[in-house]
Formats: structure tokens, sequence, C-alpha cells
């Protein structure tokens, strides 16, 4: 490993100091620190895309074409009225399964068989999700591929709720005027309510922010290896036979670790956010934005 | 087996009571509905207790982040701070951890690893936290005249708490406290996925749902049977609390009634 810790060489005889500095570099160890990086890539690409997903939720909401409205209103009410982790074990499955069936009509039109058979659900080989044959790297981002499109589809239904009324909250007068220009609806939609709605969404997205942090130890279920899985395996007793460490059950303070990990990430989104809000309510026509205009 | 000799075996299976093998082939939709609706029972069971109980702290949690002494009202805000600042999952995973500890220096009993004590704790805990959070805002919010007049009747201390400062508060957090349990009852599915193990396969509605999703590889069943039983479990809950802010309300013209607004949340 490193040069540094050359001493590590044969852990049994280090003092405790000595101990730790080698325990807490093990290549597994360092698995554990990359797998943080797991979680914040899967908020970092999450985020957006649930937020894509609920923009085009809210328009679809509020469009006049009956048929996506209702698609979009039975989006918004249908995923916030069960309980979300139904929905990450569902749509892993279901996910999977559709994208296989869709590659299996396209790949394979003269299957005969059919496809549930009894408990088993069989496509042709060519349509596997990912191939048979492919690497297992490519197995792991297949997974974990599935979990972003899952966490998008969820908290998408989510901030489109929030988007949802934030567009109506845009003051009616504000569009009036639009009109009275001659602006098309299209163009009050982005010319007029998309710039001005974010700052009534931001309350609503930041909880919503808040709730996805906490909503990353669920990647768990959903069979990524992220920082609950190496905390689970990192701290369950490990024999002297099996490792150069052994240590009795300490998951206890693995766990510990990532609660510490969950509240200082909470405490510092809620600052960021803090001062996000401060700068969009500048010059508004809300209280906040009067209230700066007073005390400035 | 007939659909009823099904519902007769399977109805309590959850709490243990019944035909103990779970079907293993050949499952039928009424098993599934069966079993997920047993499975039912501990997510009310758990929702119950831990919102009556949660109330309860969360008044006092409340009380004590809006006190004056720093004695009190430190306390409080980390309570507050370390529940809802951490996933429940997390909590969960840790607090059966600590009772396992616990129990093998003989300082928990026995019942505190398993799911119907250790997780009702948790949720209870977790409620308290977040409940306390809505009441201490509508603390805040209790308009000045209110509390003006209960002083001009010569009203102080616990009377004034009781008639006036406590009512207001619950009128002002109702809708809010509302779509707490209902968020609570949702999280209830949390319970046998993260840390409690499922004695003898006494599971709750997720639980047997993703038993079924397992067995038969077809997620488009059981599923939707679970999230039809929560529609209509949140909607029973919508109900009893609307009939409870009724009766807060009860003083006021029709068109002053804050209306009950139904916002679910997700995990925490």
């Amino acid at each position: 490993m490193f040069d540094i810790f050359s001493f590590c060489a044969d852990p049994a005889v280090l003092d405790t100091g000595k101990w730790f500095a080698c325990y807490l570099t093990t290549g597994k160890h360092m698995a554990f620190y990359a797998s943080f990086g797991t979680v914040l890539l899967l908020l970092a690409i999450t985020a957006p895309t649930a937020l894509a997903f609920g923009f085009g939720g809210a328009a679809a909401a509020r469009s006049r074409i009956a048929p996506l409205r209702w698609l979009g209103k039975i989006y918004i009410s249908g995923v916030r009225g069960i309980p979300d982790i139904a929905f990450f074990l569902f749509f892993v499955i279901a996910l999977d399964q559709g994208f296989e069936w869709l590659r299996h009509q396209w790949l394979c039109p003269d299957w005969d068989q059919p496809i549930r058979q009894g408990n088993d659900f069989v496509v042709c080989a060519a349509a596997k999700l990912p191939l048979n044959t492919a690497d297992q790297s490519v197995h792991e981002w297949y997974g974990f591929a599935t979990a972003i499109l899952t966490f998008a589809i969820v908290f998408g239904a989510f901030s489109a709720n929030v988007l949802f009324g934030a567009m109506r909250a845009v003051p009616k007068g504000q569009i009036e005027t639009a009109e009275a220009y001659g602006m098309t609806s299209r163009q009050t939609f982005w010319r007029v309510i998309v710039p001005q709605m974010w700052v009534y969404a931001l309350p609503g997205l930041s909880n919503l922010w808040m709730v996805l942090i906490k909503a990353t130890p669920l990647l768990f279920l959903l069979g990524v290896e992220d920082i609950v899985y190496w905390a689970r395996e990192l701290g369950g007793t490990k024999q002297p036979r099996f490792t150069d460490y052994p240590h009795g059950d300490w998951r206890l303070w693995y766990f510990l670790a990532l609660l510490v990990f969950y509240l200082a990430f909470t405490k510092v989104s809620e600052i960021v956010l803090d001062r996000i809000m401060r700068r969009l309510t500048l010059g508004q026509a809300t209280t906040g934005g009067e209230a700066q205009r007073v005390a400035a | 087996m007939t659909c009823w000799e099904t519902i007769q075996a399977y109805a309590f299976r959850s709490v243990g009571w019944g035909e103990r093998l779970l079907p293993r082939d050949d499952f039928t939709l009424c098993q599934q509905f069966t079993l997920i609706g047993s499975g039912m029972l501990w997510n009310i069971y758990f929702g119950v207790f831990a919102l009556l109980l949660g109330f309860c702290l969360a008044t006092v949690l409340a009380l004590g982040k809006n006190a004056g002494s720093r004695w009190l009202r430190k306390p409080s805000e980390w309570f507050i701070l370390v529940f809802r600042g951490s996933p429940l999952f997390i909590q969960f995973f840790l607090a059966y951890l600590i009772f396992l500890q616990l129990k093998t220096v003989g300082l928990a009993p026995e019942a505190m690893t398993a799911a119907w004590a250790g997780a009702l704790v948790v949720l209870f805990l977790n409620t308290a936290a977040y409940s306390a959070e809505i009441f201490y805002g509508a603390l805040q919010s209790i308009p000045k005249g209110d509390v003006e007049a209960a002083d001009a009747y010569g009203l102080s201390g616990w009377p004034r708490f009781r008639r006036v400062v406590w009512p207001t508060m619950l009128r002002l957090a109702w809708p809010a406290y509302t779509n707490e349990a209902i968020f609570l009852f949702h999280a209830t599915t949390l319970v046998f996925f993260s840390g409690f193990p499922a004695f003898q396969q006494r599971g709750d509605a997720l639980y047997y749902a993703n038993y079924f999703a397992d067995k038969t590889f077809n997620p488009f069943v059981p599923y939707p049977i679970l999230a039809g039983y929560f529609i209509l479990l949140t909607l029973i809950v919508i109900g009893l609390f609307g009939l409870v802010n009724r009766r807060l309300n009860r003083h006021l013209p029709d068109a002053r009634r804050s209306k009950l607004r139904v916002r679910p949340q997700i995990i925490r």
C-alpha cells in the first residue's frame, strides 16, 4: 500500500495508535471512503434529473391538453400517496423487466414462447440487460443507473408538486401584464412564469433536498455498495483466521460515524440553502424581499 | 384452498396466529391480498402507538425549545436536530445495535431487540422530534392578542397554558401534524428492512409484498395491492384527523376555519 504505512506488515505487534492507522487505511476501508463519493455522486446526478422530471410533470399538470394534464396529475399524486420505499423496491424490478421486455420485442421478434412462465420472467439471451457476457463493473453501473432513475422518478413527483405550486404562486398581475403586452402563452410561460417561480419554489425544493439526502441510505436496499453496505461489512465481527485486523462487533461505531456524516451534511445544506434563499429574495415583491429592502 | 380458507389461515399470520408456513408456489391473488393485509396490522400498530406517545413527548419538547432557560432549550434543540437531521433508516440500524449491546450487559430487557418494542421506540422518538418542530412553529405564531387576553382575564401558569396556549397551538399545527401522521404511517414500512429481524417471518405489509415479488418475480401484483392498502389507510387518517380539526375549530365561523391541506411527504 503506502510507503508511510510500511510498519503495517505485522499488525499483531503494533500498539493501539499505529494499529488504528493501519486498520483505517486497509483496501476495504478505502472502498468504504469511496462509497461516500458514491452517495455524493448519486445526489449530484439525481437532484438535477429529479428537477427535470419535476419540471416536466408540473408543466404537464397545467397543460391545456386534457390527457397530458391527467398524466401529470396522476404522476404527482400517485407517487406521493404511497410509501416511497415501496416504489424503490417496485421500480428496480419493474424498470429492469420493462427494459428487457422492450429489447426483447425489438431484438427477438420471432420468439414464440410466453415471457412469463409461471414464476419466471424469460427473455431471449440477446435482450438481457446487461448481457450475460458483460463485465462485473457493467453490472454494478447498471444497478447504479437503475437506482438513479428510481430516485429521479420518485423525487421528480415531489418536485413536480412543488414547482406546480410555485408556478401558480407567481402573482396574477405579472401574467396579465405579459398578456397585455401581447405575449403568447408559450412566451408568458418561459419569460415571465419560469424566471419568477424559483423564489416560491425554493423553500419546498430545499426541504426536498433534505429529504433526498436522508433517502440515500435506501441505496443499500437497491443493492448498491453504498456506505450502509460497507458499514455493515466492515463493522461485523472479524475472526483472526480471515483477517490481520481481528475485532469484535463494531457496527455500532460505524453507524455512529454515518449518523454524524448525515447530521453534518444536513446542517451544512441548511446554511447554504439559507444563503441562496436570501440571494433569491433580493428585489422580489415578497415580504422577505421587502424586509431586505428596508434593512439596506 | 378456497379464498375463505386462505383468509382463515393467513389473516392474522403476521401476529403469529394461524397457518405457520407461508405459501411457496402457485400463489393466488387471494393469498397476496390476505397476507399483505395481515401485514398492515403491524403498520397500524406502529403508527398508532408511535403517534399517541409521540404527541405527548412532542408537546414537552416544543415547550422546552420555546423556553427561556438554556437548560431546557438546548437539550430539546439537540434532540430535534439529531432525529430530524439523520435518516430514519440509519436510526433504526443504530438503535438495534445499541439495544443489542445493552441487552448483553443486561441494561435493556429482551424485548428491545424485537421489532414490536425496539422499532416502536425509534418511531416514537422520531415522530416526537418532527412533531415538536411543528408544534414549536405553532407556538411561535400564536397571536399576541390571545395571550394578552388571557393575562387580562387573570389566567396564568397552568390554566393559561391549558385553556389558551395549548388549544391555539394545536389548532395552528393541526394541518401540518396531519401530514406528519401520514408520513409516519409510510415510515413504518421501513421497520423490517432495517436492522430489526422479522421473527418467524411475521412482518409488515411491505415485508410480505416484497416476499411475493421475490418469489414470483412479478412486482406488478403485490406492490399495487400494497399501494391500495396504504391509500385506504391514508384516507382513514385524513378522515380521523379531519374530525379532530373540526372540533378544534368549532368556535370559528365556517369561512375562517383552516382547511386541512394534505401534502404527504416522503422518507425521512
